[in-house]
């Protein structure tokens, strides 16, 4: 079949652009009806069945998140506070962005060796791609925030360095449940 | 005394007119446009701006707008024609605004005996004056345009130009028809004339007389407001147009220009088609209903109410066509400039042509 035959030429009726016309207000006024009956629903009080609109009012309600979303890294703590890494730079070397830098010190008790003494990520470089969480033997670094809005004025102050890491602490509450066996989402 | 009361609410009616149509309508239009393509598109729309916590739906955009308009600054471009770069915005609202004058917002008004046209000017050839009106429209356009000492500018100017006059052409012809069929080409007796009943239920409106013509007029209204999908000429979002040197409030004057010549288009559409401020079944009714006792001393009890009633359904029937035409600008892409033409030249001149020969050999046959 040749492409062009799928263009057909317009007949009159056509050419006078009406019936596409008609076809389209029909289908964008659908849509107003049936959005401006939900919202006048919702304002008398009375349930509608689904939203006269999609939007997340976003500063006020946030989306919830997939469970397996990559957001802002944190430092993961022993119980006696101190980090669970153990600068074994592993991390470091997979990262694809180049964007980890440690340096690792001594460990005062003798059965860990190494604790890291600077353990910076700069955000600017980092494509959030998660191989460090996957690399980490230790399970020292988790990517389970929930915190998306990085933004800074400055180069340097992208930044995030090793107390700002430690100091984190998941947000289980800006994601969703794992999806059931069946894979729909539990949202 | 009488005679101050009847001028006092012989200008006190155009007025109200005129503030409802051109100061509250049109900024509310930017609202309107908001909510409604929101509310099409399953969108909230805009709803940020607050004062003191109040949101009202998000009104309160259309005042932010005229705040930030009138606060930005009105630059002026390196070699332009300062002269014509000021004056071109205000010919372009002006004209727009004039428009207004003899559009027939309600029927006589009867005080103590007096009456009192509720129209600004009671003109025996409003018709012609709204053509004239719509021709010098363009002028606006064209001298910014080729003020701005801008090339994108001129030749958005040129595709205005070539677009608002080819669909005057068909606004005019396709009037042609009414004035056939009314036999006048004052707005107050075409409206008047809309009154009576067709076959004894249907309103003899222009609408149900000129079907044809009503849908070329919407056709080439909307191409007359250069908004989209007729909106070649400006283009916001890809291609630039005929404002593009201009910012702060001279670009404000255009925007607003195109407002008030959807609303002048939607005041016209109802006026020939729709009407005007004929309240077809109603007026019978309220005439019967209510005594035509005096009150205040000077009004007529039932003529009173039938005006008011009238200016409502002016004020409804204006809305209902310019909700139809936003749905219209919010559903259509644009036209490609070649499109454009062939729809003015090629289909909606013929078919105005045709309506009138058919108009008028019917007209002559019967009338």
């Amino acid at each position: 079949m040749n492409v062009h035959d799928k263009y057909k030429p317009l007949t009159w009726w056509e050419k006078t652009y009406l019936p596409a016309i008609i076809s389209g207000v029909l289908l964008t006024f659908g849509h107003f009806r049936r959005n401006m009956v939900n919202h006048i629903k919702k304002a008398i009080g009375m349930k509608p069945k689904v939203s006269g609109a999609v939007t997340f009012q976003y500063p006020e309600v946030r989306r919830p998140f997939w469970p397996r979303l990559r957001t802002l890294h944190r430092l993961v703590r022993r119980e006696d506070g101190s980090p669970r890494c153990v600068g074994c730079m592993m991390c470091e070397t997979v990262c694809p962005a180049h964007c980890i830098y440690i340096v690792a010190e001594e460990r005062p008790e003798n059965q860990i060796e190494k604790q890291p003494r600077i353990f910076d990520i700069d955000l600017g470089k980092c494509i959030f791609c998660g191989y460090c969480v996957e690399a980490c033997p230790e399970d020292a670094i988790r990517m389970d925030t929930g915190i998306v809005e990085i933004s800074a004025y400055t180069r340097n102050d992208m930044m995030i360095r090793r107390d700002q890491l430690l100091s984190l602490e998941p947000k289980k509450e800006y994601y969703t449940e794992r999806p059931d066996l069946e894979g729909k989402p539990v949202l | 005394m009488a005679d101050f009361i009847v001028g006092a609410v012989e200008y006190l009616s155009k007025f109200i007119f005129f503030i409802i149509a051109v100061l509250v309508i049109s900024p509310v239009l930017t609202w309107v446009e908001r909510k409604q393509s929101a509310v099409m598109q399953d969108r909230i729309g805009a709803n940020r701006a607050e004062i003191l916590g109040l949101r009202m739906l998000g009104l309160f955009h259309a005042l932010a707008d005229s705040l930030k308009l009138f606060t930005k600054e009105y630059f002026v471009p390196k070699g332009a024609d300062r002269l014509i770069f000021h004056l071109a915005p205000c010919i372009s609202i002006f004209f727009a605004v004039m428009g207004f004058a003899v559009i027939p917002h309600a029927d006589t008004l009867i005080i103590s005996g007096q009456p009192v046209e509720m129209q600004i000017v009671n003109l025996n050839i409003g018709l012609l004056y709204f053509f004239a009106v719509l021709g010098m429209a363009v002028y606006g356009v064209v001298l910014g345009a080729w003020a701005s000492n801008n090339n994108y500018a001129l030749l958005g100017g040129l595709r205005a130009s070539a677009q608002m006059i080819s669909y005057e052409v068909s606004i005019g012809i396709s009037l042609v028809g009414i004035i056939l069929v009314y036999q006048s080409v004052d707005l107050m007796e075409i409206t008047r004339a809309q009154g009576d009943l067709l076959f004894g239920f249907l309103p003899k409106w222009g609408i149900f007389l000129q079907p044809l013509a009503f849908f070329i007029f919407m056709a080439a209204g909307i191409a007359e407001t250069k908004r989209i999908p007729f909106d070649a000429p400006e283009g916001e979002s890809e291609i630039v147009g005929y404002f593009i040197e201009y910012s702060g409030m001279g670009f404000g004057m255009y925007f607003l220009t195109d407002f008030l010549e959807t609303i002048l288009i939607a005041c016209l559409t109802v006026t020939f088609f729709l009407g005007g401020w004929q309240a077809p079944f109603i007026d019978g009714w309220i005439l019967q209903t209510f005594s035509d006792s005096t009150f205040l001393g000077i009004f007529q009890l039932n003529n009173f109410i039938l005006t008011i009633v009238q200016f409502l359904a002016f004020v409804f029937k204006v809305c209902l066509v310019i909700f139809m035409m936003m749905t219209i600008r919010w559903t259509l892409p644009r036209f490609r400039y070649d499109q454009i033409m062939n729809l003015g030249w090629k289909m909606l001149l013929p078919l105005s042509l045709f309506n009138i020969v058919v108009t008028a050999i019917i007209v002559y046959f019967i009338g």
